[in-house]
């Protein structure tokens, strides 16, 4: 046995009941079984068990999702060089990037991970993982201007009533870092939509022809005749820059290549569920055809390419990263594929035909996380219908 | 031919220490039955420490149906009855001694069956109990092998030739059929049963998969369940009016030092049969079964349990130190989701196994995982749901009289979570069973 271990161990009946920290039982035991994996084994049922836990799952996940942080984190600082002229190297953009993202990184983890440690104490749960992954998330699916303090306020609303009223990681019908946007969203909208929200200018000027309009919100007002993109600084933006990820936007999910290699990540360990992956894109792309075929000026966004379509805004970023959630989506087979079809045609709607909101993806996941339960619901019923007409027979 | 059933989902756990090699026998010195064993009655004892027994003798009635008995497996006297809290018999000890045997006579074969204590070695569904007296079965199912990991032989060698008389016996038992499900190239004829060729990964030799795959079992049915062992059992009930109560145990796992077969009395003491087999001075952790659904025992103290078959060894694992265990990249750490790099090397080279359930207890989060190795028409996320709300309606209509606990062994080993879903089941299974 290790001394540190040792040493942790002498400690463990201080946090036990009756001794003299036990009201910091639930942290220690968090950590305790972040460093050492439990030595508690099978006392009924099968006496060995598959590796995989709990705290795997998630850092898989948030494995999957590093290629869009890091890389968003590098656009934050090439956006701002694009945006001022400012910061022309890559470790600048880079480490500019970082300082602009990293307080609200740990604004959602402290928040978050804060609620999570004191409600485990109330219940005498162990730490639950789940906010491993939202802790990461959020930041990422909010524009780079967010100020801390809104950021707080979001995550305490969405961990506390889209989670823990409802007992914790797991029982959760809702998204909770889509909860938290949403929020925010509805809450401050003019600091979560806008030119000024998505590009980190910091005091410099800007150059000029500097525009800091996203892609889509840059079309959601255009005129028919110009659906065409410019970048930041007002030059025209190409497919392979929109596909890389090279444009403004919620600073983590602006490139579609990094969202790829996470989607393989993903599907590669099983810890989403391609079926929901797949339909959804071929909502999106089957929505995107139709819209583009149906082309209307009244709503610009629809004359875009379909295949950009998909790239651009949050899309790709819902349905690799969102949708899948286990917990808030689908749990049968069939459903997924129903469920996922759904978020694709839904987010598309959004995003065509209410110009109030340049992006669909966020309320159509929340809309179908409500929705998932009534389809599983389908799902089962027809199991139990068979049953019963045998039994009937 | 028979009838061919392929199992596609499903999981062959690849564990080391498979039993090779002729079965030596060993006589047991002292054997002990234990009445837990044997769901769905109330045993009440008919012995007394001191009492001489034959082969065959009762230790046990049931209070429920005293005409069902659990018999003594060997000849000699009682030792001891052996009780846990609130004066509860936890097994009846039986000192062996000289060879006598009792003649089973009774008019029909269900009393010879009951007298024998042979029908207490079968199950009926739903509930996964002992048979109730007077039911009809709808169908009867044997197993002729045993699919989960590293189990021996079902039928020992020695009452194999009984085994078509005792098929015969059954099939007069049942309006329906009886089944003898078997592994392709098994070798057993027979003309007395539906052979069922069960090909696939572990559960393929659960009864309630052969069922499911045949015919699923309705509320208000009932169907027998049993292995091809004891099935030559009765055959030789039948032939020669008394039985042989010996079985063929594999003694196995990545802890055993010498994995190896005996042949020993059902209920034998473990001290006996376990010698040489347990490494000193480490933390062991001793299975009467295998290692998805058998019992913890003391291999000093206790004694081989039903279905009496296999012991498995493993490591216990409780001293291990495993600094920062989920962020480990060892291929040697086995998990069935490829989020662990063991697949990198094949699944199917053995793994060494320690009993730690390797996470906490959580909610449910990862959906889908338990459907990979459940292969029923059922949905057994919900039908754990219900059970955890104990709602009996939605259990009865999500199918819960289709399984038994060993169908939830699979899943339990694969979940995520860390759930007891076999004492979820079992448990579940007898409130309905109380309140039917």
């Amino acid at each position: 046995m290790s001394k540190l271990k040792e040493k942790i161990d002498s400690m463990k009946p201080l946090f036990e009941k009756g001794g003299k920290y036990q009201a910091l039982h639930s942290v220690f035991d968090g950590f305790y079984t972040f460093l050492y994996t439990p030595n508690e084994t099978s006392k009924s049922g099968v006496h060995i068990h598959d590796s995989n836990d709990s705290k795997r799952t998630m850092i898989t996940v948030v494995l999957a999702l590093l290629p869009c942080c890091l890389f968003g984190i590098w656009n934050v600082g090439y956006q701002h060089h694009l945006a001022t002229g400012e910061c022309g190297e890559f470790f600048c953009q880079f480490f500019y990037g970082l300082w602009e993202v990293l307080p609200q990184i740990l604004t959602a983890y402290i928040v978050g991970l804060g609620i999570e440690f004191i409600v485990a104490q109330m219940r005498g749960h162990e730490i639950q993982e789940g906010f491993l992954v939202s802790g990461i998330l959020i930041p990422m699916i909010c524009p780079v201007s967010t100020p801390c303090w809104m950021l707080a306020v979001a995550v305490a609303f969405a961990v506390i009533f889209a989670k823990e009223v409802f007992g914790g990681t797991g029982y959760n019908f809702l998204n909770i870092a889509l909860v938290t946007r949403a929020f925010l969203f509805f809450a401050y909208p003019s600091k979560m939509s806008g030119d000024s929200v998505f590009v980190s200018v910091g005091d410099a000027a800007t150059v000029d022809g500097y525009s800091g309009a996203t892609p889509l919100g840059q079309l959601a007002t255009a005129t028919p005749e110009h659906v065409e993109i410019f970048g930041v600084n007002g030059q025209p933006v190409d497919f392979m820059d929109i596909f890389w990820g090279l444009i403004p936007g919620s600073w983590g999910e602006t490139s579609t290549f990094c969202i790829l290699i996470g989607a393989v990540i993903l599907l590669a360990t099983g810890m989403a569920s391609w079926k929901i992956m797949i339909s959804a894109f071929a909502g999106g792309l089957g929505m995107a055809y139709l819209g583009y075929a149906v082309g209307n000026p009244t709503y610009p966004v629809t004359m875009l390419q379909p295949i950009e379509q998909l790239c651009l805004g949050g899309f790709m970023f819902a349905i690799v990263f969102m949708a899948t959630d286990p917990v808030t989506s689908c749990r049968t087979e069939t459903g997924k594929w129903i469920y996922g079809f759904l978020i694709g045609i839904l987010a598309m709607t959004i995003r065509f035909y209410n110009t109030g909101y340049p992006e669909g993806a966020m309320l159509a996941v929340l809309l179908m996380n409500c929705f998932a339960p009534l389809i599983d619901w389908c799902v089962v019923n027809s199991n139990i219908r068979r049953r019963m007409k045998r039994l009937a027979a | 031919m028979g009838i061919e059933i392929n199992i596609k989902k499903g999981l062959d756990i690849p564990l080391s220490g498979k039993a090779k090699g002729k079965p030596e026998t060993v006589k047991a010195e002292l054997v002990g039955i234990c009445p837990e064993d044997f769901p769905g009655y109330t045993w009440k004892c008919d012995v007394k420490p001191g009492d001489t027994v034959a082969k065959g003798s009762p230790l046990f009635h049931a209070k429920e149906a005293e005409g069902i008995k659990l018999i003594s497996p060997a000849s000699g006297t009682v030792e001891e009855i052996r009780r846990g809290e609130r004066r509860r018999i936890l097994a009846v000890t039986i000192r062996t001694g000289e060879e006598a045997t009792l003649q089973i006579e009774a008019d029909t074969l269900t009393d010879k069956l009951k007298l024998s204590g042979l029908w207490a070695l079968m199950r009926q569904r739903p509930y996964d109990v002992v048979p109730a007296e007077g039911a009809s079965p709808r169908d009867i199912f044997v197993q002729a092998f045993d699919s989960s990991p590293l189990a021996g032989n079902v039928i020992p060698t020695h009452i194999a030739e009984y085994l078509e008389s005792g098929l015969e016996a059954l099939k007069t038992l049942t309006k329906g059929n009886v089944y003898l499900a078997v592994r392709p190239g098994q070798g057993i004829r027979t003309k007395a049963a539906k052979v069922l060729d069960m090909t696939g990964p572990h559960p393929a030799g659960n009864a309630s998969v052969q069922i499911a795959a045949v015919a699923p079992v309705n509320k208000g049915e009932t169907i027998w369940t049993l292995d091809a062992g004891t099935a030559a059992r009765i055959g030789m009930l039948v032939k020669k009016g008394y039985c042989d109560y010996r079985a063929e145990v594999a003694i196995t796992g990545p802890a055993a030092e010498k994995p190896k077969k005996v042949v020993t009395e059902i209920g034998a003491s473990l001290n006996v049969i376990l010698k040489g087999e347990l490494k000193e001075d480490a933390s062991l952790r001793v299975i009467s079964g295998n290692v998805l659904t058998g019992i913890k025992v003391n291999p000093t103290t206790d004694f081989l349990r039903f279905p009496y078959r296999q012991i498995t060894i493993i490591e216990e694992g409780d001293k291990a130190d495993e600094f920062m265990g989920w962020a480990s990249m060892s291929p040697k750490k086995f998990s069935i989701k490829r989020t662990f790099p063991a697949f990198l090397r094949g699944l199917e080279k053995p793994f060494n196994f320690d009993a730690r359930i390797k996470g906490g207890h959580r909610a449910m989060i990862l959906s889908g995982e338990l459907d990979k190795v459940f292969p029923f028409d059922i949905y057994p996320e919900y039908l754990i749901k219900a059970m955890k709300a104990g709602d009996y309606d939605r259990m009865e209509k999500l199918g819960i009289y289709e399984v038994a606990p060993e169908d939830f062994a699979l899943p339990e080993f694969v979940d995520t979570s860390k759930q007891e879903l076999q004492k979820l089941t079992r448990e579940s299974l007898e409130r309905l069973r109380k309140d039917s």
